[in-house]
């Protein structure tokens, strides 16, 4: 097995008195899609928040890349190859479509003039098929196409670690189908991808592995149909009940 | 992108022509101008391209005229002395940027012209430096009136040039396009690898520079300063309201509305003397109802709905957003 790409030890996240995350401890091999599921309030926005420097943790630490970045901060991060899309899309939203993708190449993803960030920025636009809306104010654009736009922003940040929070919320099932073969064609290109998801479609269909989230904990980890048949995870997403039934079932 | 280039390229020739055509008065005109586009272009880095709503333009000022007759009366040459002033404001605005930065918005907004009246207090007690409240002599300019007033009408539109030089710099580059990013979502600019703690400091300092040249210029200018006439909160509240009438975060806003604001100021205003701050007062209220984005946003706002390209919205005329 090769190195992980990504080590997390023992990170806690203490909101005053509710630790939001705790003593969470995994790695992540690279150039796989990784799942990361649980119910509303797990700490999985939390998580992510973590790993790319939002929030402070209270303990633990994380590796990445063989590197200690426990402490790093968002734009840290997000150069070393880090980098995320957020659960409500954040696109600056007066400037261009184009715009917005170059401020990626420009500031993480190592562009050296902002000439050679437009031209990189309008590749990643066509991979998304966003190219004929680049002159557009990102304002304009429609819920699918923003979410379209986060990755292309990602994407020009040249990730090693992608983290996807949440792309396919609010899409409707045919957007659903066009986003999965988009993120199947970003592993491809070898980005290894955490993606936090609550579709259960997009899930099964992508990962090779999943994270189940509980309380901040770590409940359950395996191959999908493993983990789906988990009574812990039954448990956390369908009561106590639900889960003494289907034992008995 | 040419256009604007050579738009002020002819204002600036018009300026420096006004000592050939028009007596002493014009002159004094055309130098006030000259500053205050000077001032509204430096304030247009911060206030403008990373809307941070600073009034602590009247701080710089005031510390560059402080430095400047200090040194012109330690017996350093005037011009040496006006670039001294610049690098003491330059490093001051520095090491205050770090710290203030960190508020945004309306925390923001006060803080910055908090640090106005912190420094005219210490302008006026401090009476073994600065002369406290009966003010500072400088030396006046031998040569006359007449030469004098040019010297110094030249001198402001060379650091008018210089600060729109510096714009066009800023604006092309890195820098305005970090700022420009942090002005729409600070936030998503730290994600994108801005280091945003670093751009905000780097454009404080350089909206702060120059303001110090200014206040050095006019501290030898008017060879007296006092803490009152220096740290001038009216200053501090006009400069903003320039660039707000001409357009933030453009190249040419400032400019536009620096020029038509002393214009208006000199021909209407000065009628109306017990009205005067009114009116400043009313103009801000009209401003913001219905010129969000200045003369120049609103232009580029209706070339915009006719479908024109390279048009870009300038960075306050933003509609709200809508959450998705």
């Amino acid at each position: 097995m090769t190195a992980p790409l990504l080590e997390v030890k023992g990170i806690t996240k203490r909101f005053g008195g509710v630790a939001a995350v705790n003593d969470l401890s995994f790695d992540l091999a690279p150039g796989r899609i990784v799942g990361l599921i649980g119910p509303n309030g797990a700490g999985k926005t939390t998580l992510v928040n973590l790993i790319t420097g939002v929030h402070r943790a209270s303990a633990g630490g994380l590796r990445f890349n063989g590197e200690d970045v426990s402490g790093q901060r968002p734009f840290e991060s997000a150069r070393r190859g880090l980098s995320r899309t957020f659960q409500i899309v954040q696109p600056f939203s007066q400037m261009s479509v184009l715009e917005n993708v170059a401020a990626g190449a420009l500031f993480a993803g190592g562009a050296s003039s902002r000439a050679q960030a437009n031209d990189e920025a309008m590749e990643h636009l066509r991979f998304v098929g966003l190219h004929p809306l680049a002159d557009r104010p990102a304002a304009s654009l429609t819920l699918p196409s923003r979410k379209r736009l986060e990755l292309a922003k990602s994407l020009a940040m040249k990730p090693k670690l992608l983290l996807l929070d949440e792309v396919n919320a609010g899409l409707n099932s045919a957007e659903i189908g066009v986003a999965i073969e988009l993120i199947r064609a970003i592993a491809q290109r070898g980005v290894t991808i955490l993606l936090i998801e609550h579709l259960m479609k997009v899930v099964f269909s992508l990962c090779d592995e999943l994270l189940v989230l509980h309380h901040g904990e770590l409940i359950a980890r395996g191959e999908p149909q493993a983990v789906a048949a988990d009574t812990r995870v039954i448990e956390a997403y369908l009561g106590t009940k639900y889960a003494q039934r289907m034992e008995q079932a | 992108m040419k256009t604007p280039i050579l738009a002020f390229a002819a204002f600036a020739l018009a300026l420096a022509l006004v000592p050939v055509a028009g007596n002493n008065y014009f002159v004094q005109q055309a130098t006030f101008v000259c500053m205050y586009c000077a001032l509204a272009l430096s304030w247009n880095i911060i206030g403008g391209y990373a809307g941070y709503p600073s009034f602590a333009t009247a701080a710089f000022v005031g510390l560059g005229s402080y430095a400047g007759a200090l040194l012109q009366n330690t017996g350093v040459p005037m011009v040496l002395a006006w670039v001294g002033a610049t690098l003491v404001t330059g490093a001051f605005a520095a090491l205050l940027g770090y710290g203030l930065l960190r508020m945004r918005g309306h925390y923001f907004a006060v803080g910055s012209i908090s640090i106005v009246e912190v420094l005219r207090l210490t302008a006026s007690s401090w009476s073994g430096l600065t002369g406290g409240g009966e003010g500072l002599n400088v030396p006046i300019m031998a040569g006359g009136p007449e030469f004098a007033g040019r010297v110094f009408l030249y001198a402001m539109l060379v650091v008018m040039v210089i600060a729109f030089v510096m714009t066009l710099l800023v604006e092309r580059g890195r820098l305005g396009f970090g700022l420009r990013c942090i002005q729409q979502n600070e936030d998503a600019a730290d994600m994108v690898g801005i280091d945003v703690r670093r751009y905000k400091t780097a454009g404080f300092t350089l909206s702060a520079l120059f303001c110090g040249t200014v206040g050095a210029i006019s501290a030898s200018w008017v060879a007296y300063i006092a803490p009152g006439d220096a740290f001038s909160i009216l200053v501090t509240l006009k400069v903003p309201v320039m660039v707000l009438l001409g357009g933030p975060g453009t190249l040419l806003g400032p400019v536009i509305g620096a020029a038509s604001f002393t214009i208006i100021e000199q021909t209407v205003w000065s009628r109306f003397l017990d009205y005067n701050q009114a009116a400043l007062g009313i103009v801000i209220v009209l401003l913001i109802f219905f010129l969000p984005g200045g003369l120049l946003g609103s232009v580029k706002k209706w070339r915009l709905a006719k479908g024109k390209p390279g048009a870009r919205l300038p960075a306050a005329a933003r509609p709200t957003e809508n959450p998705s």
